[in-house]
């Protein structure tokens, strides 16, 4: 059906094209087929291929307001009329397994009604009449939407070729469609932001007429299960294993940024460079997996066969914080040391040189010069990959526990708003209970957290560039 | 024409003949702000046909302002504003009507600094043939392409190479590229905003001897730094200062006997 | 003396004096430190990458290799074919496990208890051992009742025993002459020589070690006595009396000398091959042992030196998923010469599975590339778009630096909220399929579209202004200057920033979790709107399995995972360094 639908299109709009240009070619007058030909001699504005595109455009508008109109009431005009003819099911009391229910018939329905296209044996029988009355409307709104696009793309074309006159401007009036585009383009990213802050605000806020934010907020037990939703153990295992990443990264990302910048030669650096770049590049996932099936027994296994007294040793839990930790700060040294690395070059070298006159080595120039002028920059390249971390999940889900100890101790096993995130919502779900809506209420949280860190840091890089630039 | 004749008495007949001919750029009280700063004051100028007239000054005197307003290049500035009168040929070119497209078809402009596309030497010449709809047939196109590299003195050092990148010519041959691919879209107008300055003296004798010849069809207007170019090269020339027009006349008469103090100052070295 | 001093023209601090230099040296043994520290850190990083990635090849590499029997199978025409008919559609519906069986059952005529068949059949056959010769049946129904050559897939299991990893196997031949005294059943054998020696003194040490642990535990427990409240006091007691009882007596059985010893669940097996079977050890001496047959001997005659051999599979029984009897039959097969090693093709032609052996990444990859389809078509048009406008058009306005910033924090929000997007967003509002690639493919076009759109920017940046105002003084308008000739010089850096984004895009797991495609899928998907899985989380999803099997699965699909990104990223420096362009 899609297919038929951009077969149509495409026909239109090529037609369009075609014949716009056409006629924008006939508008100019019959000349020697040689002689060279000065602007002043025609008044024709624009050359016929942008007639060409302008009724291209204009047919191709309608035809894309035709399949966004349809598209918005296709579906549950035919869910209706599917439904009505389906068998009625038991009326529950529940009015939330009501809703289920029928979206489970909904999707047999679908189901039979694709077996009855295949001419194929219906599994459930007593489906039949609504999963015709399913593809006969589906068939009829198909139609609908090709004569619809039809029609419209026809009209545009006409209403299009009517305007190729020779003073017609249609390379500006095309410019001002593809600006239109441009615009739109811009705007995605735009509605991207307004997408995620709506969305999650929304169902945290349907969250907290269910369960008290406050409650939420400060609450020491987590435990979605028996709908206790204290989520001071989630942010407090995030910062535990967050601040064990930055422990790591911090001073390496560092030291390795100090390193290529001011030490390293060529061709150390052309090595070094891409060694961090291959980190940056490795999928989270498979730091996850090297986390849990790595690093975790590695830990677990060093933890016991350290003896603290008589036979009890340094118990490590299996998926404790200082594994999870570790494996992320790994994976955050590229953005701390790129960052690093930017801001440090950044500083100008006459401040390097002031400090070299006065016979100071090149580690206290560093120290005393260089990471100073560059501290702003460093400390918002530490905030940047602070964020990261906070909203990394699949080093946790792989590696973190499960179960909210609030605890500061790291080689316990603890979780995180991510963690939570991923079980709660990964499965069947009920969008009314406040377990599920919990997650949306934690989303939220971390993308406040994050957002404020992204806005600090970025507004410092900025100050920072303009204050060497 | 003579070509016995003495140079400076050829000069000195053109700048007569420019004088009484009809102005093809008039300009009645411009002014151009960038922002807050007013760039140009208040400037009344005629540019005659068929002449090369030379704007002289000190930098950032508004001299190539000036020169960006006439094809109204200074458009892509969010923050230039242009007002007062600027007419080509009788007809404002600041009229709302008018689409700025097609100004710059009719008033060519060659930059300081070489600019070919990174694209064929062909290329570079017919691209504004092709977005004009110039020609209508190859054979046109490459007619085209020959004629305009022959008028910029450049056919015959490129003619075996057409489809080589313009980049890899040298400055002064770019520069004559850069100048063919402004003649191509035969302009009424060309706009040369200092062409010579990041050329060597043999290339930069190449580009006078080259604006010399154009000048029989095409109205030129020059800014230059060097006042022996301005010399050599204009008959009709303007002196230029913080932004107003101080003084405009045939150029033997600017560099023989300038009525302004700031001129004579200027033009015997003591500022500029 | 003091005039003098004060005569001779002297620097304040005298440079050469001693306390002078030791502070130089300091100064430099800092330096040296200093510097020390920045190459460790890179030297950190490097020796992390090599340890992951060996780790990752090392666990994955079984991956790539199958094992299984080649062997001449019969089908009857009863067992797939029992209406006579041999369409396609009735074949299918044969049992042609049962074909398998039969075939199996050629070697192992022996087994004929249920309990031992289902151990035989169930737990060492892959269930999906009878693809290959259901294939060519189908293919040639003429060869219904006649042996045809097919291969027969082992279960994971016994793959990994043949890859090595169930347990250490070695075999040592006897150098005594042997008795023994039946062919079935309870069996006692006895060599001439003092063949079993060496493994008494190893169920020993065995023994005496775990004995020092009780030892460890008895001595925690009396502390913990100390300590603990009164009513728990006597159970504790109570356990401390067992403790003591176990380690009186695993002393005295590891300190014995002659005499035999029992082999536990917890002690390495001892097998002996001898007249074409096998007998499993449970009690040895020196010289002797008492023991089971597993695989019935051909006779009882006494085996001579050299023509019997001891087997000893170093982890003990109850520590390993197959048991002495199948490692037997396994052995078994392997001296009929029915196991081949092959490459295993089927990793990447089959989707997934419960079965490790039969699970393989072609869905995934299948569902990954359609994704990407997705999100390469809508991001980088749209992407490119909001570039050029933002980098060319736009008005430098407050609006469009509130836009500006706004795609520098989208860039840093977190991959999981872009799921919660697609989640609230896609499936909940407008309905769209649920673990399908079209909503995947989606979100991650959102999640990436920053990424290009400052690459774009960056590289539309990079383009001179002088080409722009060239083909603006001849007359191009702004946007013919921009589509002819900035945005084609543009595009190397556009094309490098669009493919380490969607390298970017094809590593992504967690927002893809949101949006359903979790779900366990054994089909290949064939369509943009099917339930579908994609690579990463396919490897996620076999990360949590239980099965040993399955980690090598995990490992190799991280390897083939790693090697798209290695080539993608590599396209892109590729890409960079030839069309890198300096003005």
């Amino acid at each position: 059906m899609l297919l038929i639908f951009l077969l149509l299109v495409a026909t239109l709009v090529f037609a369009a094209f075609l014949v716009g240009k056409k006629r924008g070619a006939a508008l100019y007058p019959a000349r020697a087929p040689s002689g060279l030909q000065s602007l002043a001699l025609t008044n024709v504005h624009s050359l016929p291929v942008y007639h060409g595109l302008f009724t291209a455009s204009l047919a191709l508008a309608p035809m894309l307001v035709a399949l966004l109109i349809w598209s918005n009431f296709a579906p549950s005009i035919i869910r209706s009329a599917a439904m009505s003819a389906a068998p009625v099911i038991s009326t529950s009391v529940e009015a939330n397994r009501k809703v289920l229910e029928e979206q489970a018939l909904y999707r047999d329905v679908q189901m039979s009604a694709g077996l009855l296209n295949q001419s194929k044996d219906l599994t459930k029988p007593e489906l039949k009449s609504a999963a015709e009355a399913y593809n006969r409307t589906q068939l009829q709104l198909n139609g609908l939407l090709l004569a619809l696009a039809a029609a419209g793309g026809l009209a545009g074309a006409y209403l299009g070729l009517k305007r190729i006159k020779p003073e017609f401007r249609s390379r500006n009036a095309f410019e001002r469609v593809v600006k239109w585009v441009l615009i739109g383009c811009s705007a995605v990213a735009v509605l991207t932001t307004v997408g995620i802050v709506f969305s999650v605000l929304y169902e945290t806020l349907n969250f907290s007429s269910r369960y008290p934010f406050d409650k939420f907020l400060t609450g020491t037990v987590w435990s979605p299960s028996s709908l206790t939703l204290g989520a001071l153990p989630l942010f407090a295992g995030t910062l535990l294993i967050t601040f064990i990443a930055i422990l790591i990264a911090g001073p390496i990302g560092l030291f390795a940024a100090i390193y290529m910048s001011e030490y390293a030669s060529r061709r150390f650096r052309n090595v070094a460079k891409p060694v961090l770049e291959v980190l940056a590049g490795i999928p989270t996932v498979v730091f996850g997996f090297f986390a849990a099936l790595t690093v975790a027994p590695l830990f677990k296994g060093l933890g016991d066969s350290i003896d603290l007294t008589f036979g009890t040793n340094l118990g490590v839990a299996s998926e404790s914080a200082l594994a999870a930790g570790l494996v992320m700060g790994v994976m955050i040294i590229p953005f701390v040391s790129s960052l690093s690395d930017d801001v440090i070059t950044a500083v100008p070298q006459s401040l390097r040189d002031g400090s070299y006159a006065m016979g100071a080595t090149k580690s206290e120039t560093v120290k005393k010069v260089v990471l100073p002028a560059a501290f702003s920059g460093i400390v918002s390249a530490m905030m940047l990959a602070i964020s990261r971390a906070v909203g990394e999940t699949m080093i946790v889900v792989m590696a973190a526990g499960l179960a909210g100890n609030l605890t500061w101790n790291p080689l316990e096993a603890v979780t995180t708003i991510t963690v939570q995130i991923k079980t709660l919502l990964v499965g069947d779900q009920e969008f009314d209970s406040p377990k599920t809506l919990s997650a949306f209420a934690l989303g939220f949280m971390l993308f406040i957290f994050t957002l404020i860190l992204n806005i600090i840091a970025l507004r410092i890089v900025r100050k920072y560039r303009e204050q060497y630039d | 024409m003579d070509m016995t004749m003495k140079p400076e008495f050829q000069a000195l007949q053109a700048a007569s003949a420019a004088a009484s001919a009809p102005a093809a750029v008039t300009a009645r009280g411009v002014n151009v702000y960038y922002g807050t700063k007013h760039a140009i004051k208040d400037l009344d100028v005629d540019i005659p046909e068929k002449a090369v007239t030379a704007f002289i000054g000190p930098s950032g005197c508004g001299k190539s302002t000036f020169l960006r307003c006439i094809n109204r290049m200074n458009d892509t500035i969010s923050i230039c504003k242009v007002t007062g009168d600027i007419r080509l040929d009788g007809s404002d070119i600041y009229d709302k009507a008018l689409d700025v497209v097609q100004l710059r078809a009719r008033v060519g402009m060659v930059f300081q600094k070489p600019n070919p596309f990174p694209k064929s030497i062909f290329e570079n010449v017919a691209y504004g043939a092709r977005i004009h709809g110039l020609t209508q047939s190859k054979a046109d196109l490459d007619q085209l392409v020959e004629e305009s590299l022959r008028r910029a003195s450049l056919w015959e050092e490129v003619k075996d190479r057409l489809d080589q990148t313009g980049t890899g010519l040298s400055g002064g041959q770019q520069q004559r590229l850069c100048i063919a691919r402004a003649i191509a879209v035969s302009p009424e107008v060309i706009l040369m905003d200092e062409p010579c300055s990041a050329l060597d003296p043999i290339a930069t004798a190449k580009i006078e001897e080259l604006i010399d010849e154009l000048r029989r069809n095409y109205t030129i207007i020059i800014v230059t730094h060097s006042m022996q170019q301005a010399a050599r090269v204009s008959q009709k020339t303007a002196f230029f200062h913080l932004g107003t027009l101080v003084e405009e006349g045939p150029t033997n008469t600017i560099f023989t006997t300038p009525r302004d103090k700031r001129t004579q100052d200027y033009i015997t070295g003591r500022f500029g | 003396m003091t005039d003098a001093v004060l005569n001779t023209p002297r620097r304040r601090h005298d440079l050469t004096s001693t306390a002078a230099q030791a502070l130089v040296r300091k100064r430099y043994a800092a330096e040296r430190r200093f510097k020390f520290f920045g190459v460790a850190a890179i030297v950190f990083a490097a020796a992390f990458i090599v340890f992951l990635v060996s780790d990752i090849v090392i666990k994955g590499a079984p991956a790539f290799v199958e094992h299984r029997l080649t062997m001449k199978l019969t089908a009857t025409s009863q067992q797939v074919a029992a209406e006579g008919k041999t369409d396609r559609a009735s074949l299918l519906q044969g049992d042609w496990m049962a074909v398998v069986r039969s075939g199996v059952a050629g070697y192992f005529p022996e087994v004929t208890q249920r309990a031992q068949r289902s151990k035989l059949y169930n737990e060492l056959i892959s269930s999906g051992a009878d693809i290959d010769i259901r294939n060519r049946i189908i293919a040639d129904p003429s060869l219904i009742g006649k042996p045809v050559e097919a291969s027969v897939l082992l279960s994971d299991d016994a793959d990994l025993y043949f890859k090595g990893s169930v347990t250490k196997r070695l075999e040592r031949t006897g150098r005594g002459n042997g008795t023994v005294s039946g062919t079935t059943g309870d069996v006692q054998f006895a060599s001439s020589g003092s063949d079993f020696v060496d493994d008494v003194s190893r169920i020993r040490s065995d023994l005496t070690r775990a004995a020092n642990l009780a030892r460890l535990e008895v001595m925690r427990l009396k502390a913990a006595v100390q300590t603990v409240a009164s009513d728990r006091r006597a159970s504790l007691e109570e356990q401390i009396n067992r403790q003591v009882e176990r380690l009186a007596d695993l002393d005295r059985r590891g300190l014995a000398t002659g005499g035999s010893e029992k082999i536990g669940d917890n002690t390495a097996s001892v097998l002996l091959r001898l007249n074409g079977g096998v007998i499993k050890v449970t009690e040895l001496g020196d010289k002797s042992i008492s023991g089971t047959v597993l695989i019935p001997l051909k006779s009882n005659v006494d085996a001579k030196a050299g023509d019997w051999q001891i087997v000893t599979l170093n982890t003990p029984e109850g520590s390993r998923k197959l048991s002495d009897q199948q490692i037997s039959w396994l052995d078994r097969m392997k001296d009929e010469g029915l196991v081949s090693r092959g490459f295993a093709w089927r990793f990447f032609t089959s989707g997934d599975s419960r079965e490790p052996e039969q699970a393989g990444i072609l869905g995934g990859l299948i569902g990954s590339a359609l994704t990407m389809l997705v999100t390469l078509g809508l991001c980088l048009p749209i992407g490119v778009g909001a570039a050029i406008y933002l980098e060319e058009f736009a008005p430098k306005n407050r609006l469009t630096d509130i836009v500006e910033v706004n795609i520098n924090n989208l860039a840093a929000v977190p991959s999981i909220v872009f799921g919660l997007l697609g989640l609230a967003m896609f499936l909940n509002t407008f309905d769209m399929p649920r673990s399908s690639p079209l909503v995947g493919g989606l979100v991650l076009a959102l999640l990436v579209l920053p990424t290009i759109i400052i690459a774009s920017r960056a590289a539309l940046k990079a383009v001179p202004p002088s080409i722009r105002e060239a083909a603006l003084g001849l007359g191009a308008s702004h946007q013919q200057a921009v589509f002819h000739h900035v945005l084609p010089l543009a595009m190397p850096g556009i094309l490098t920033g669009a493919i380490i984004g969607m390298a970017h895009a094809l590593g992504e797991t967690a927002p893809l979790l949101m949006i359903g495609m979790v779900a366990f899928i054994v089909e290949v998907p064939k369509s943009l709107v099917e339930s579908a899985t994609v690579l990463p989380v396919q490897i996620y999803l076999w990360s949590d399995l239980p099965e040993a099997a399955f980690q090598a699965k995990t490992a190799g699909a991280i390897i083939v995972l790693l090697m798209f990104l290695f080539c993608m990223n590599g396209a892109a420096i590729w890409l960079r360094k030839k069309f890198e362009q300096r003005w």
